[in-house]
């Protein structure tokens, strides 16, 4: 048996879901983990054997991600990524509101966006997820828990925003 | 971990949020909690919005692997890649030996030479050493200048028996300035250099190098960014000072005048 596919397929469903809730799109998250898995493989022999299998995938589709973004960024003729330019279009808009969590993690920087998917959907330790930011522990919880005050506010305001459409 | 009886932190909430408290301290946080109200509502907003963002999510989990995400078709798409490469090696060793045929050699410029059966990292960095340390160079960013070329690549083509080519890349607007030979642990690296109207200059760096077939690696250091691939005993670099979304194309053409 294929040591590589045994290992990696099991996770395949995670960095889809992570994947997903980063691009927003079901094509561009595929390409994305077909791209992860191809960089895998292709590291394969230089992985760590102790290390966290897991950890490393999310490190790898994590910068994958981010360079993507950062290309498109570059590009003039193409919008930016209003959700990852703090107090850009998306953040001053009026609409600023969200009606659930997923649509407020739309509104976060990636880095906000990261920690609060693989922390809390992604079950990764705080560590690990140090880890695949390569940030200090202590920096992915305060990180997190900005994170978690901006997504609470986020959905504060769609709750009110609601209501008031309403009546 | 914190003490049972240490005072109630930011991080004791996140962790109570997480569920990674020890029962101990899940039990010191929530008696302090319950004496502060505005805290025990923002822990409840956070574990509601946790579990929302789960559900909402938890499709994409539940869906079958789609088939071009299986490992083994990964590795079918790998290896067809480099099947079209075959000759590519002829191509290659051509190159090495237009190196060999200039002579030119300069110990510390390739780094530390691991040569053959270096790792891939040992590889990018020589490349892109050897990119920045020419492309620089004003008065002789080659050692061989195009004009010289159908000279050398015919008589290197009757060496080897085969007929040779540097990467047609006009496409781009890159034209071939030339060529240099670099050294590379024991044996010899071949570097063309490449530049366009705008002054930016492109590397094709080709070495012996005995690791394992590789998929095209892009890596970037500061602005200068780097396709790489390994393929049946040759490593293959294209540098630039350019984007990923500039250089793949070319790397891809690169790739394909060099099996063609």
């Amino acid at each position: 048996m294929d040591e590589a596919a045994a290992l990696l397929e099991p996770l395949i469903p995670q960095l889809r879901r992570y994947a997903y809730a980063m691009t927003r799109d079901h094509e561009s998250a595929d390409d994305l983990v077909q791209d992860t898995l191809e960089r895998a493989l292709s590291r394969w022999a230089l992985r760590r054997r102790d290390g966290d299998l897991r950890a490393w995938l999310f490190a790898i589709e994590r910068n994958l991600h981010v360079s993507s973004i950062r290309t498109r960024r570059r590009r003039p003729e193409s919008a930016l990524d209003a959700a990852d330019e703090p107090g850009g279009p998306a953040t001053q808009e009026a609409g600023l509101a969200a009606r659930d969590a997923l649509e407020a993690l739309d509104h976060l920087p990636e880095d906000h966006r990261t920690v609060l998917l693989l922390v809390g959907v992604e079950d990764l330790t705080y560590e690990e997820t140090a880890r695949v930011l390569d940030l200090p522990v202590g920096t992915v919880m305060s990180r997190l828990s900005r994170a978690r005050t901006r997504l609470r506010a986020l959905i504060e305001t769609g709750r009110s925003g609601y209501l008031r459409r309403v009546k | 971990m914190t003490m049972p009886g240490a005072p109630v932190g930011d991080d004791d909430l996140a962790a109570l949020v997480d569920g990674r408290l020890t029962p101990e301290r899940r039990a010191a946080v929530e008696a302090w909690l319950a004496e502060h109200p505005d805290a025990a509502a923002r822990v409840e907003a956070d574990r509601s919005q946790r579990d929302d963002l789960r559900a909402r999510l938890a499709f994409k989990v539940e869906e079958p692997i789609p088939s071009r995400l299986r490992i083994a078709n990964i590795r079918v798409a790998r290896r067809a890649r480099s099947l079209s490469q075959l000759r590519a090696v002829a191509a290659a060793v051509a190159l090495v030996a237009l190196g060999g045929a200039g002579g030119w050699v300069a110990k510390d410029v390739a780094g530390t030479g691991q040569g053959a059966s270096s790792s891939p990292v040992a590889f990018v960095s020589d490349a892109v050493g050897a990119y920045r340390t020419f492309v620089v160079e004003i008065a002789h960013p080659v050692e061989v200048r195009a004009g010289d070329e159908a000279h050398l690549i015919t008589w290197l083509s009757k060496r080897i028996g085969k007929p040779l080519k540097a990467p047609d890349l006009t496409g781009f607007g890159f034209r071939l300035m030339g060529g240099r030979v670099l050294p590379a642990g024991a044996g010899a690296a071949a570097m063309l250099m490449y530049d366009d109207d705008a002054g930016t200059r492109l590397t094709v760096y080709v070495r012996a190098d005995k690791g394992a077939e590789t998929a095209f690696q892009f890596m970037r250091e500061g602005e200068v960014g780097t396709f790489t691939w390994l393929d049946r005993g040759f490593g293959f670099a294209v540098s630039a000072k350019a984007d990923r979304d500039r250089l793949l194309p070319i790397a891809e053409a690169v790739y394909k005048d060099l099996g063609a």
